[in-house]
Order: structure tokens, then C-alpha cells, then sequence
């Protein structure tokens, strides 16, 4: 059974269509990669997919449930997560603060105001912050780190949900070479436990993680499948990979 | 901008233990006039704490915190004078309830629901709602029309009639520390780093699963049961409750009471109410028909040019920031 089914999804900007029935399907545990030239409408679609945009028609399902019309609060809870293109820490609160925001998003509004589970939350926020390099730095402000670590942090507080499905849009933008292999090796432990779809528009970092490519031109989806039989493929050839 | 770590933490707990410290010695030093003058900005004091929740946390700005004030005010000095009900014991829980109703159902108007409200639709169904209900006070002889309800009976507590003057003093005093120790602990609790997530970047928030819309108006409701106890105590501290208590004049001045201390310190709103009637009293005294004008051109110069209000000075970023969760430094002894 697919853990991400987009049936026939298309966004309609006035006269501007962004994205035109589109399906993809992402399975459980598969890192998949959505790939495309500018406007091809790879980000309306993860936006379709996280409920930052709303469809104009078509559904996203999700293990099995509709969630098209969901509130992103509500797909959050259903198991998707989402890290935004542009960095979006809290540049005023502390490293670790950030990351207990994300981990305690599953405690009611009484235990919170009750503050019972930030003793317990300790452990996993310092263990989160270790995996992705960045314990050294907790007590610092997050608008102080570098553009890479505060990507890092970003990808650390959308996974902290421990979500099914993990959106990642654009994750190594503005990143040197070796922060983009770091994040890499960072993101490939992952697959244990959960999928991942992932706009990018570096074709070395989505063919070195991707299990599977879907290439969208013009709001079209052009192709689908394996990596390395989508990369073959004479009409992505044309559309995008001759020209990248 | 972005924040250092490097600047002090701890200015505020050294300017409340000052305050408190003289709050607590004033009345020996302090003639009737003058502990009258501080009783009123200890209950003002409550109010634009209430504000400080709403707008320096919560990112709410609310016109309507003197519709709750208000109301409260009404409601206990009718309890009084209809059912003869004077005791502290009900008074003020009667009054927290009122404004913890009143707020819930505007904030049922203004804030709950799926979609998220602007910030100009909340302010102005709050000014709205604050202007409609002064409006509907002065017209209503029952709650005595232009003149409002006067010559309200003294507070008791058993037998014991609480007269304006050093008593009330220490019972303002010691309802304001409890609120402000309370408010300390909600706002520093994880609620609280909700809250600041949600004042920082409320869009980004919504994606890890807090309902934010529920998250402010519960804020919203404590900040009314708070201006509510506020309203109460008012009421039978000056002896009347009147429609002024319960309009926009009113409203904004809670507003600038707090932009003018710094709002999201607690402490600056108490500051700001402290030193905004302390000018008004003297400036009135030096030029008592100008006086407004050189008290708004001073907020005004504050409020645009010092958006931290008078306690950015000496409070750094950081510390306004606050900090929320266990440090590394902690987590490694």
C-alpha cells in the first residue's frame, strides 16, 4: 500500500495553471524526488501536499486518508512534516528551544502549561541535536548559526514529530559542497524510519539518496519511476536533464 | 536583528525584587493621597499585565481588555448594591469569572475557528465590541445610565470592612504579586515557548501540529479572567464603576500603558502605568491645560523610536527572549 497517493491534483492561479493533474505516489520507507526546471510546479505540489496551499481539484492521500482539505495541523497529526524552502527557525529563541518546540507539539495545551514533560523531552532534544551536529550550540540564539546548520536544524525539528512522510523543499539550497554531502549522510539513516520527497534541484545529491524520481515540466508530470530508469528516459532528457 | 548570547540575563528579577521591595515599604513613608494614587497602578498594574499577555506574548492585539475590566466592574458593584454581597472571599472570584466569560465569548467571535483572524480583525472586533458596550451602559438606567453605579459598599473580609488606605494597599499588592508570579510561571512554562513560537512565526508553527487558534484564545480568556479581578477591585476601591470604565479611551490607555513600559517583560507594564500617571499627575500640575499634549508627544517619541519601550534599555534581547528549556551547559553536570 502507498503511504502518499497524489490523484489528479492541479492548482489554478486565475488564469496561471501551476500544476496540471498530477499524480505521484510515494511508498513506505522510499526516498523520493521531485525534480523539474523553474515554474514546473515541483513547490505547488509539496505545498498541495502539506496544506500551505489548498488544491483546486484532485486528492492527496495519505496512508489510506483523504487529507486534501486538512488544515496543516491536522496533517501534521495524520504524520506529515514539512521543512520549508526558506529557513524558517525561531531566530530569537535558542537552538534548543527550537527543537523542544517541535518535540512537544504532541503534548496538550494543559501539560504544557503545566510544563510536565520538558524533564522527560531533555534526552531526545539533546539526542536530536547530536545526530545533526548541533549540540555544541544549543544554548545559542537559532538566528546566529550558519545558513547550512540553520537548515540542519530545520530538517531536525520537522523529523522530531517523528512524521511518516517528510517533505523537504529544497533542503541543501545555499549550501557549499561539503554541507551538502553532510546533509546527505544525515538524511540516509532516516529511511529506517520514514520516507521522504524532496524538491532539489542538485541532480548529484537526488541521485546519490533518491530511490525514486518524478520529473514535472510545466505543471505536467513527464515522468516517474526509478531513479536510474527516469534519468534514461528520452522525454526528461529533452524536458529537463539535457539542459541542467 | 539578530540576538547575542552574551548580554546579562538577569536585570529582571533585580528590577522586580527593587519594585517589590518598595512597594512593600511605601506606605510607611507614604502620606493617604499618595497610597491611594499607588493603590490605583497596583490594579491599573493588573490590567496592563493582562495587555502584556495578550499582545507582548501572545501577539493578540487586543482593543478590549476594558470591555472585561468593565463588565467586572458592573457586575460586582451590582452584586453589592442589589444583593448587598460585599465579601473579598466572592467579590473578586466573581469578578475573574465575569471577565473569564465575557473574553471567551468574544474571543468566540474574534479569535476561535479554523481560519486564522488578522491582527486588524482582532483589534478592531475588540475595539467594536469595547465601544458598542460602553455605548449600551450609558444608555441603560438600570446600571445608572451616564452616571454609572456610585457609593459602592466596602469590601469585608468576614467582619472586617476593607477601607481605601494602607489595607487595600496590601491586598492590591499581594493579588498583583500572585498574578505576576503566576503569569511568570505560564509564560516561562512550555505553554509559554508555544506562545513566543507563535508571536515569531505563527505559520511555521501550524506545520508541527499546534492548533495556534486554541493556543491564543485560551491566552486571550486568562488576560480577561485577569482584567476581570482587575475591574473588581477598581470598582469598590474608588467607590464607582462607570461606562468610561468600559470603552476605547480606556482600552488604548492599557495599551500605551504597556508599549510605553515594554511589553513581553511583564515588569515594563507595571513600570509603564507607574510612570505614565506619575508624568500625568505632575505634568497636570505644571500646565494644567497642555499637559495631554506633552504626555502624548513623550509616548509617541517612545513608542516610535524604542519599540522595547522604557525597559529595553536595561533589559537585553536575550533575556526578553527568555529561555524555555534545560541548557546543555546544565545537561552536562
Amino acid at each position: 500500500m502507498s503511504l502518499l497517493e497524489c490523484r489528479q491534483v492541479s492548482k489554478i492561479y486565475g488564469a496561471l495553471t501551476a500544476l496540471d493533474h498530477a499524480d505521484l505516489t510515494v511508498k513506505p520507507r522510499e526516498f523520493h524526488g521531485l525534480i523539474g526546471p523553474n515554474g514546473s510546479g515541483k513547490s505547488t505540489l509539496l505545498k498541495c501536499i502539506a496544506g500551505a496551499e489548498t488544491a483546486t481539484s484532485g486528492s492527496v492521500l495519505l496512508s489510506g486518508t483523504d487529507i486534501t482539505r486538512f488544515t496543516p495541523a491536522e496533517r501534521a497529526e495524520a504524520g506529515l512534516s514539512l521543512k520549508f524552502q526558506i529557513t524558517a527557525v525561531l531566530a530569537e529563541l535558542s537552538v534548543y528551544d527550537n527543537v523542544l518546540l517541535a518535540l512537544q507539539s504532541q503534548s496538550t495545551w494543559l501539560s504544557l502549561l503545566r510544563s510536565r514533560s520538558r524533564g522527560a523531552l531533555h534526552e531526545r532534544v539533546m539526542d536530536t541535536l547530536q545526530r545533526f551536529k548541533l549540540a555544541e550550540r544549543a544554548d545559542d540564539i537559532a538566528g546566529t548559526l550558519s545558513h547550512g546548520q540553520q537548515q540542519w536544524l530545520e530538517i531536525a525539528m520537522a523529523l522530531a514529530r517523528e512524521p511518516k512522510l517528510l517533505l523537504l523543499d529544497e533542503p541543501t539550497a545555499g549550501m557549499s559542497p561539503q554541507e551538502r554531502r553532510a546533509t546527505g549522510e544525515l538524511l540516509a539513516p532516516m529511511r529506517e524510519r520514514c520516507s521522504l520527497l524532496i524538491v532539489e534541484h542538485y541532480l548529484d545529491f537526488i541521485r546519490d539518496i533518491c530511490d525514486s524520481l518524478t520529473v514535472l515540466d510545466q505543471g505536467q508530470i513527464v515522468a516517474s519511476g526509478r531513479t536510474q530508469d527516469v534519468q534514461e528516459d528520452e522525454r526528461v532528457k529533452s524536458a529537463y536533464l539535457s539542459h541542467a | 536583528m539578530l540576538l547575542t548570547a552574551a548580554r546579562s540575563r538577569r536585570t529582571i528579577p533585580i528590577i522586580e525584587i527593587v519594585l517589590l521591595a518598595a512597594a512593600v515599604a511605601l506606605p510607611l513613608a507614604l502620606d493617604d493621597f499618595w497610597i491611594l494614587f499607588t493603590t490605583r497602578v497596583f490594579i491599573l498594574g493588573l490590567i496592563a499585565l493582562s495587555f502584556d499577555l495578550v499582545w507582548g506574548y501572545g501577539g493578540i492585539m487586543s482593543f478590549g481588555q476594558a470591555l472585561f475590566f468593565g463588565m467586572a466592574g458592573y457586575s460586582t458593584a451590582l452584586i453589592a448594591t442589589k444583593l448587598g454581597v460585599t465579601s473579598v472571599f466572592l467579590i473578586v472570584p466573581a469578578a475573574a469569572l465575569v471577565g473569564l466569560v465575557v473574553s471567551f465569548l468574544m474571543a468566540l467571535l474574534v479569535i476561535f475557528g479554523k481560519r486564522q483572524p488578522s491582527m486588524v480583525f482582532v483589534a478592531l472586533g475588540t475595539l467594536t465590541g469595547s465601544y458598542v458596550v460602553e455605548r449600551l451602559a450609558r444608555g441603560w438606567s438600570y446600571v445608572g445610565g451616564q452616571n454609572g453605579i456610585s457609593s459602592l459598599p466596602r469590601l469585608t473580609a468576614g467582619s472586617y470592612e476593607i477601607n481605601e488606605g494602607p489595607v487595600y494597599y496590601y491586598m492590591a499588592l499581594a493579588i498583583l504579586v500572585i498574578v505576576y508570579l503566576l503569569l511568570r510561571l505560564l509564560t516561562r512554562s512550555q505553554f509559554g515557548l508555544v506562545l513566543a513560537g507563535i508571536r515569531q512565526r505563527e505559520e511555521r508553527i501550524k506545520f508541527f501540529g499546534y492548533r495556534t487558534q486554541n493556543y491564543k484564545g485560551i491566552t486571550f480568556c486568562i488576560a480577561g479572567l485577569i482584567s476581570g479581578v482587575a475591574g473588581g477591585l477598581y470598582g469598590f476601591h474608588e467607590g464607582y464603576i462607570g461606562p468610561g470604565q468600559l470603552g476605547p479611551v480606556l482600552s488604548t490607555q492599557i495599551v500605551l500603558y504597556t508599549l510605553f513600559g515594554g511589553a513581553g517583560t511583564l515588569i515594563g507594564s507595571i513600570v509603564g502605568v507607574g510612570l505614565i500617571d506619575l508624568f500625568s499627575f505632575y505634568l497636570s500640575q505644571i500646565w494644567n491645560t497642555g499637559w495631554p499634549i506633552v504626555l502624548g508627544l513623550l509616548l509617541l517619541i517612545v513608542v516610535m523610536f524604542k519599540p522595547t519601550g522604557l525597559i529595553g534599555f536595561i533589559v537585553g534581547d536575550r533575556e526578553r527572549a527568555g529561555s524555555f528549556g534545560r541548557t546543555s551547559a546544565k545537561s552536562k553536570t
